[in-house]
């Protein structure tokens, strides 16, 4: 096993007593001394700091820029306005995911692309082969590229006093440049995390000193740095897709429930052939949110779903809700299946455990 | 955080020895601290006689689930009711508030026991 990679922040976790853990490559904190629970809970009623450095950052520029995204992304890229932000996916031929990602549009020939670390290197060739036949230029600027994500209702506050751009004017997942303690900074007004929040991207070296400086700033709002094992159970509430558990490159973006992504109509795009096959013939299985019957039975990534002694799907990500008190999941299911209400049963140690099909997201914050 | 009335095992169970014939059982200190916040604690009904070496319960924590092994061979007198609706004792008061069962010890006490020297040196030794 080769080296951790490390986070512009590495040495910052390690000072407040950060568990660390290998995430994708990376040594990450998954929490610090407050334990995941009280980072949860900072995030939804407070304010939670997040380093989110590993994140890959690629752009893609040149005078084709909008055709080539446009053909290689399911999601409409032509509709996207300037300084704004859609999610989507990078697809293959069969309709699954090489990644997810953020899309920012900078200008009609310009695109900053926000990739998950584990696939930064993978994502990159996919985007470069695919590039050939387009007059672009796609650059990897991750290594260079610090980030760190500010969420929760009171991340506005926090930010503020450090920017001399109107926060309150960005809506959600939008962007804009502006300068943090005048340094040049693009600030997103994105996360994965369901709640408010904007998310700080700077010069690689610069990272410790703005994470710095908004600690400073959120100590009057009780700003905690939050770490990923928090990020998750927050993501999960809010149904945002994981990597590797809720989509992967044999899980389609339909059978995902991410067809709010996949703009058929758009014209030709990369997977749009097996998508549109899919549509017209209905998917087989599906992605759905349960909530488990007993307060015992909490269902983990992988566990199978059965019935009547046969495996009929998979949990792809289970977790106790710390918002909601109560056991909750996605899982992949037969679509006969996916009804809100029908009894699901998740294996659990070898006992078929009840839960049930519920609307999701599950955590949706007031607006 | 290594108790010198206790015993230790390498799976991070404890168990404190009363001097009536009777101990308290648990998770060390170590074992709450990797697991996280806990959130669901399932143990045994009482009266189940187990041996050592055999599984009592369950701790749920946010991040994972972990089964428990009995330290010493005994028969659950009292379970820690407590924890049902506090399951959060396990991680403030490990080896106090967060104990999980009472049991009446069976024979000896398991040889297979280590000290509390001996178990501070295998976690030292996991650590890294």
């Amino acid at each position: 096993m080769s080296e951790l990679k490390k986070t512009p922040l590495n040495a910052v976790h390690r000072a407040l007593g950060a568990k660390m853990v290998d995430f994708g490559g990376w040594d990450m904190p998954v929490q610090y001394p407050t334990g995941i629970l009280a980072e949860h809970h900072a995030v939804r009623g407070k304010v939670g700091l997040f380093d989110v450095s590993h994140m890959g950052e690629i752009r893609v520029k040149g005078p084709e820029a909008m055709a080539f995204l446009d053909w290689l992304t399911p999601n409409s890229v032509t509709k996207l306005n300037v300084n704004q932000i859609h999610y989507t996916g990078l697809l293959m031929e069969n309709g699954a995911f090489v990644d997810d990602l953020l899309l920012h549009k900078i200008s009609d020939t310009e695109f900053l692309l926000v990739v998950n670390a584990s696939n930064v290197d993978k994502d990159f060739a996919w985007i470069a082969e695919h590039a050939k036949k387009f007059n672009v230029t796609v650059t990897n600027e991750s290594d260079a590229t610090g980030q760190v994500a500010l969420q929760g209702p009171r991340s506005l506050q926090v930010l503020q006093p450090l920017v001399d751009i109107d926060l309150s004017q960005i809506k959600y997942y939008w962007f804009a440049f502006g300068n943090f303690k005048g340094m040049p900074v693009m600030i997103a007004r994105t996360g994965y995390t369901g709640e408010d929040g904007f998310e700080v991207y700077c010069p690689t070296e610069k990272t410790e000193w703005v994470w710095n400086e908004l600690m400073e700033s959120g100590k009057a709002h009780e700003l905690m740095p939050t770490g990923l094992g928090c990020r998750n159970t927050l993501r999960l509430e809010a149904k945002m897709a994981l990597y590797g558990h809720e989509i992967d490159d044999q899980i389609t973006a339909l059978e995902a429930d991410l067809n709010w992504i996949v703009k058929l109509q758009k014209g030709d795009f990369l997977g749009r052939e097996t998508l549109q096959r899919q549509k017209d013939e209905g998917v087989k299985r599906i992605l759905v949110g349960f909530r488990m019957a007993e307060k015992r039975d909490i269902a983990r990534d992988h566990m199978p779903i059965v019935e009547g002694g046969q495996q009929i799907g998979f949990v792809t990500s289970g977790a106790p809700s710390a918002t909601l008190g109560y056991n909750l999941g996605l899982a992949l299911v037969p679509v006969e299946k996916a009804a809100i209400g029908t009894k699901l049963y998740v294996e659990i140690r070898g006992k078929a455990c009840e839960a049930e099909v519920v609307p999701t997201p599950f955590y949706k914050r007031a607006k | 955080m290594f108790p010198a009335d206790t015993k230790y095992t390498k799976n991070h169970e404890f168990v404190k020895p009363l001097g009536d014939g009777t101990a308290l059982v648990g998770i060390t200190h170590y074992a709450q601290e990797a697991l996280g916040d806990v959130v669901f604690v399932q143990l045994p009904e009482v009266g189940t006689t187990l041996n050592a070496g055999e599984e009592f319960g369950t701790v749920e924590s946010v991040k994972t689930v972990s089964e428990c092994y009995l330290p010493t061979a005994g028969e659950v007198i009292a379970v820690n009711g407590d924890l049902e609706a506090h399951p959060e004792f396990v991680n403030e008061d490990a080896y106090g508030k967060g104990w999980m069962l009472k049991i009446k010890l069976v024979g000896e006490l398991n040889p297979e026991l280590l000290d509390a020297k001996a178990y501070e040196a295998h976690v030292a030794s996991e650590a890294h």
